[in-house]
């Protein structure tokens, strides 16, 4: 009975019709279904429009991050400050947006720096034989026994009032907390790269690609970097939100960003300073990063179903 | 199995070398010493403490043995972590005195978790697609997203700022002789920070236990088990969750040694003397030998909880074998 009932629920038609999309659009169309993974999507578009509207247009700014004002310390929201006023008399709602740029552009620059070492890493250990595989390994294996946020904390610390060649400024600042916060979080992505890789080499298409007389570079290209993709997308979508939450914490524990620059961490632990008087400056940045770490974390879950049509 | 727990005892010699290589150079290349301050000391009262603490040495030469690196190793070797700059104590005493804290901090927030993460993904399971599986997925969703300081943040400003119905200064702990007197607890400062760690554990525990849950409900045994005419609960206690443990045993280990070994998030936000807090302290000042100290016993503890719960991996389920 329920056998029955069950292969009538099979959609017959729409399996056929399947076969010809491609991995990706079937992987889109399954993610645009799962309504939590586009509610997520939308408002992180929302939220980056506006963290880039709001460091680049000053009536979306509307007041300078670090301009004080004495005559409003520590005021609740009220329509001329939307999130109220820290205890220097600086907008608060300015500074949140300038911490929330701050945040997704360590967020992404981190999962770019991790994406590079541990495809390299990854891949070389899957494919360059048995020696570099052990010592890429081995290699990572170090990485991954270093207690995390410990390692930030020193390596930030160690980056810190710390020259870069050619870039200065901002751009410096950033790299430098980036190189911080992606030192080992690639570990991850080479583990799942090289895993993914290994088992892709005895699968059957490779084997028929190579028998047909692929070079070694076309299988790579062709068969196994796709189909490595997948996975790794999740972990990048899932790592972004770790590297904003690693940004914050910095901040938090004082060594993140130069002030007077905000960034949501270095707002976060200035509220917790003033939290038993005051607590509207602690919940506009908390609740910033919340939304921020959810809609990642929902996206994530979406991609993942999405991505792995094995799940289903 | 032996052969296995010794080969990980002893790959965790080089690992350790290898942390301890890295972290103290990544240590000493941090801008300023432990004796520069922003109005700088009589340079004679900085020449004898570096005396004082062996900084005068090289830090690493090509005599290794009288280096401060190869100094290091040395004492280690022997069991000795060294001096804290900064209060002029043994590392270790230091060490034990955060972790005495921290472990009971971490050790309660892990049972909340293991409560509230195993009931609600039991739950879950049950009435799965129901309306308590939602409410408990979105949970698990949620909570493992927030991070701490975020939920600390909530949690002060409704419980302690708006109810007052807890304090947020300090850690209400015992000592660890009188732990199990709940007469000699603080509730009202133990409360909050142990919510405020546990709940990312507790998301987590609540997911995994759910999808092994439903795993294991699909079982054959357990349709035998039905057949047979056990009562619903004993399925479930009896039967299920003893099988659904195995998946939710291996991410445990990680999480307890992670939740022990401190929290400097959730120490700093409620003032608990942990070991997590000490470390930040320790290297805003750059206390070379608190660094490598906490360095060392966070690393020890996560490689040897690792191996013990890979050991028990094994033991609580048969087909695993390492080799």
């Amino acid at each position: 009975m329920a056998q029955a009932q069950a292969i009538e629920q099979l959609d017959f038609e729409g399996v056929a019709a399947r076969r010809e999309r491609g991995l990706w659009s079937d992987a889109a169309r399954r993610l645009t279904k799962n309504r939590l993974a586009v509610v997520a999507l939308i408002l992180l578009v929302a939220v980056a429009t506006l963290a880039i509207a709001g460091n680049y247009v000053d009536a979306v700014q509307r007041y300078d991050p670090s301009a004080q004002d004495y005559d409003h310390l520590r005021e609740g929201p009220t329509w001329d400050h939307f999130f109220g006023t820290d205890n220097l008399g600086r907008d608060n709602w300015s500074r949140v947006l300038q911490g929330l740029l701050i945040s997704l552009e360590v967020g992404f620059g981190v999962q770019i720096f991790v994406l590079a070492i541990g495809l390299f890493v990854g891949g070389t250990a899957a494919l360059g034989g048995r020696l570099l595989d052990n010592i890429m390994m081995r290699i990572t294996d170090i990485a991954y026994a270093f207690p995390d946020l410990l390692f930030i904390i020193l390596l930030r610390s160690v980056f810190q009032h710390r020259d870069l060649p050619l870039v200065g400024g901002r751009t410096q600042e950033l790299l430098l907390m980036i190189f911080a916060i992606g030192f080992v979080a690639w570990v991850t992505i080479a583990r799942l790269v090289r895993g993914q890789m290994l088992a892709l080499k005895e699968r059957d298409f490779v084997i028929a690609a190579r028998a047909m007389g692929a070079s070694q570079w076309q299988i790579v290209y062709k068969h196994m970097l796709p189909n490595t993709l997948g996975p790794v997308i999740v972990a990048i979508v899932f790592g972004i939100p770790l590297a904003i939450f690693a940004e914050a914490v910095l901040g938090f524990v004082g060594i993140g960003l130069q002030p007077p620059t905000a960034s949501l961490g270095v707002l976060i632990s200035n509220g917790y300073r003033y939290i038993q008087g005051d607590i509207w400056m602690v919940i506009f940045p908390t609740s910033t990063l919340a939304v921020l770490m959810l809609c990642f974390t929902f996206l994530g879950d979406g991609l993942r179903d999405a991505l792995d049509p094995r799940q289903r | 199995m032996t052969a296995y727990v010794i080969r990980r005892l002893l790959w965790m010699i080089p690992l350790l070398w290898a942390i301890i290589t890295i972290t103290f150079i990544l240590m000493h290349n941090v801008e300023g010493g432990p004796f520069s301050r922003e109005r700088p000391l009589p340079p004679a009262t900085v020449e004898n403490l570096n005396r004082r603490y062996g900084l005068d040495k090289p830090v690493i030469s090509i005599d290794v043995w009288n280096s401060q690196y190869g100094n290091y190793l040395i004492n280690l070797a022997q069991g000795d972590l060294g001096v804290s700059f900064e209060t002029d104590q043994p590392v270790s005493d230091l060490l034990w005195k955060g972790f005495a804290v921290s472990s009971q901090l971490g050790l309660m927030a892990f049972i909340f978790a293991m409560v509230i993460g195993i009931t609600l993904g039991t739950v879950s399971a049950l009435n799965h697609n129901g309306p308590l599986d939602y409410v408990g997925v979105f949970f698990s969703t949620a909570g493992a997203a927030m991070p701490n300081f975020i939920l600390g943040a909530f949690l002060i400003v409704i419980f302690a700022v708006e109810l007052g119905w807890f304090d947020v200064l300090g850690w209400g702990g015992p000592p660890w002789k009188e732990f199990y007197n709940p007469s000699a607890w603080d509730f009202r400062k133990a409360v909050l920070p142990v919510v405020a760690l546990g709940v990312l554990p507790a998301a987590y525990f609540a997911r995994i236990t759910r999808a092994s849950m439903l795993e294991v409900l699909e079982q054959d045994y357990i349709r035998t088990a039905r057949a047979k005419g056990l009562s619903e609960w004993v399925v479930v206690v009896r039967h299920a969750i003893k099988n659904a443990m195995v998946p939710i045993l291996t991410v445990m280990g990680p999480y307890l040694a992670f939740l022990i070994t401190g929290s400097f998030i959730v120490e700093s936000i409620f003032s608990i003397p942990g070991v997590g807090r000490r470390f930040v302290d320790s290297v805003v000042v750059r206390d070379y030998g608190m660094i490598m100290g906490t360095v060392v016993f966070f690393s020890v503890a996560i490689a040897v909880v690792n191996l013990v719960v890979d050991v028990l991996y094994a033991v609580v389920d048969p087909r695993i074998r390492y080799s």
